[in-house]
């Protein structure tokens, strides 16, 4: 593959509701800040990726109104529905098309402005399933169950992401949670789902981010020290969750693997040096270390407990906070990828890691993980 | 913006109901036949003839194979809990559903693949993952997944 990197990087900060912002002004912020990061201007940007959905914009085709916001002016521009790390997939192959230099991608969502639970109930087939009345978090917990049923992991295994993650968001001035937790305060919290409470879950947030990918020739004009773009997969399972075995993401695994094989990462758990993964529910952490090889299949709560996942572990997942502190759908995914960046260049301050050459960026569309897109980026060629 | 802005004499705005479209979803001929046999306390599904996996609910086409679907079969109105979560605040998304309410998927005996519904008759503490089911439905049928009121303790 032709060497692209990612060279500028933008982000609002993650809030329950952002009031004095519309959902194109904090991509107009996040845009700004990505062009400034790279010393580019919006001249200097060939094409563009945004990435929404019309039912948590309420708006018909929103891609559309969040384009001015983006400077598609008088460019060509394309929309992903779906997470925003699928959109900078599409940025990246249009890239490599050779019919583009460079591409700015942006993701947005502002839960703030609708009702979660009837948007995800929504992702439901309309014919067999909608009128029972599930949503993400009663999709989640069922998964959640299976996946303890067939591991053995513990709620207080499940409460441990929960502690990390919001202990890690406050390093990060982004994070809507940034919170000092304990087992127990998380196993206090209320049990919204079974297993999962209150503090397993992900927040309802309003955020955006933006990303700019260069060409290597194109890359050399931007100021920042570029990340290299080392591999990247995307794999998609079955839609109706009764055809998955929703205790094993063997679509995050095959997506690895091609993204693994272009990497040239061979032992993933060893090769790895942080991780930003897609930390919906707190048993959705443990489930995505092991999908992507990084721990043996039900033994990352093991690994957790002795802190290799810690910031100052051998493997730190989720320095940032991950979603758990802050988690606007559709930019969540590229919010993983701008958090791995930023580590590898080694700026995220008190929550850097130690070694950050290699890095590991997830996103997920889809109710219980049905796609995955895995991004190994790295800080040299 | 001004920093001493004072937001909140702005209400949200709401235009209300208009995105709100009555969506009418034809079921298809696939789905049509479950629910006509659902209404005849009967529940068929459709079996893939490439790798022989039999799809409840029941689907046109094999997402494995991607072969039709061409066979019916009749299952079994019993089956096994694969997976179930308890909700026990209302949510949104449960309308009126009593709480607290319990979804699972169910694998009725002769299907390869689970169908997403709802427990009853029984205590949701009582519910377990192995747990043998069977199909309680409506007596008035409407023609619909609801024309099963829900699975209970064998
Ligand atoms: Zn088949």
């Amino acid at each position: 593959m032709e060497n692209v990197a990612i060279v500028g990087i933008g982000m609002t900060k993650i809030e329950a509701a952002k009031v004095a912002e519309n959902f194109a002004d904090m991509v107009w912020e996040a845009v700004g800040k990505a062009l400034d990061d790279a010393g580019l201007t919006i001249d200097d940007i060939d094409n563009v990726i945004t990435t929404s959905n019309d039912f948590w914009d309420g708006r018909t085709i929103s891609c559309m109104a969040v384009g001015d916001a983006s400077g598609v002016r008088n460019k060509n521009c394309s929309c992903v529905e779906g997470d925003g790390a699928f959109g900078a997939f599409y940025g990246l192959t249009r890239i490599l098309s050779g019919s583009y230099g460079t591409t700015l991608v942006t993701a947005h969502s502002k839960g703030s402005e609708s009702v979660s639970s009837l948007i995800t109930n929504a992702a439901f087939d309309p014919i067999y399933e909608r009128a029972l009345g599930l949503d993400m978090v009663t999709a989640a917990a069922l998964q959640a169950n299976v996946y303890m049923d067939r591991t053995g992991v513990r709620p207080e295994d499940l409460a441990r992401v929960s502690v990390k993650n919001h202990g890690n968001a406050v390093h990060n001035p982004n994070a809507q949670l940034p919170m000092k937790l304990s087992v127990s305060d998380v196993l206090k919290s209320e049990m919204m789902v079974d297993p999962l409470h209150k503090l397993d879950c992900s927040p309802v947030s309003d955020g955006a981010c933006a990303m700019i990918l260069a060409r290597e020739d194109r890359a050399r004009k931007a100021k920042t020290r570029p990340v290299w773009v080392k591999g990247v997969g995307f794999c998609a399972d079955a839609y109706h969750l009764g055809d998955r075995d929703l205790a094993e993401p063997r679509s995050l695994t095959a997506a690895a693997k091609k993204a693994y094989g272009m990497a040239g990462i061979t032992d993933p758990a060893r090769q790895i040096d942080l991780a930003e993964l897609y930390d919906a529910f707190t048993h959705q952490e443990l489930m995505w270390i092991e999908g992507l090889g990084m721990a043996p299949y039900g033994k990352a709560a093991e690994d957790l407990e002795k802190g290799r996942f810690d910031i100052g572990g051998s493997l730190p997942v989720n320095a940032s906070g991950g979603l758990l502190s802050g988690h606007p759908v559709i930019a969540a995914g590229l919010i993983r990828m701008a958090e791995a960046v930023r580590q590898l260049r080694g700026e995220a301050g008190a929550a850097q890691a130690s070694k950050a050459k290699t890095a590991v960026a997830q996103g997920v569309n889809g109710l219980c993980g049905q796609s995955h897109c895995v991004w190994v980026l790295g800080s040299e060629k | 913006m001004s920093v001493d802005q004072d937001l909140s004499k702005v209400k949200p705005q709401v235009y209300p109901s208009k995105i709100n479209v009555p969506y009418s979803w034809w079921a298809g001929d696939t789905a049509a036949r479950f629910f006509a046999g659902l209404s005849e306390k009967r529940i068929e599904a459709t079996r893939c003839e490439c790798c022989n996996k039999v799809f409840a609910p029941p689907r046109k086409t094999c997402p494995e194979c991607f072969a039709a679907c061409q066979t019916w079969v009749d299952l079994a109105l019993t089956g096994t809990v694969t997976g179930f979560t308890v909700a026990r605040a209302a949510r949104a998304a449960m309308g009126g559903r009593k709480l607290p309410a319990v979804f699972a998927l169910v694998k009725l005996d002769g299907a390869d693949t689970a169908l997403l519904h709802v427990i009853g008759g029984c205590a949701p503490g009582d519910v377990r993952i192995g747990m043998r089911v069977k199909a309680r439905f409506a007596e008035e049928p409407a023609g619909g997944i609801l024309d099963i009121l829900y699975f209970e303790p064998v």
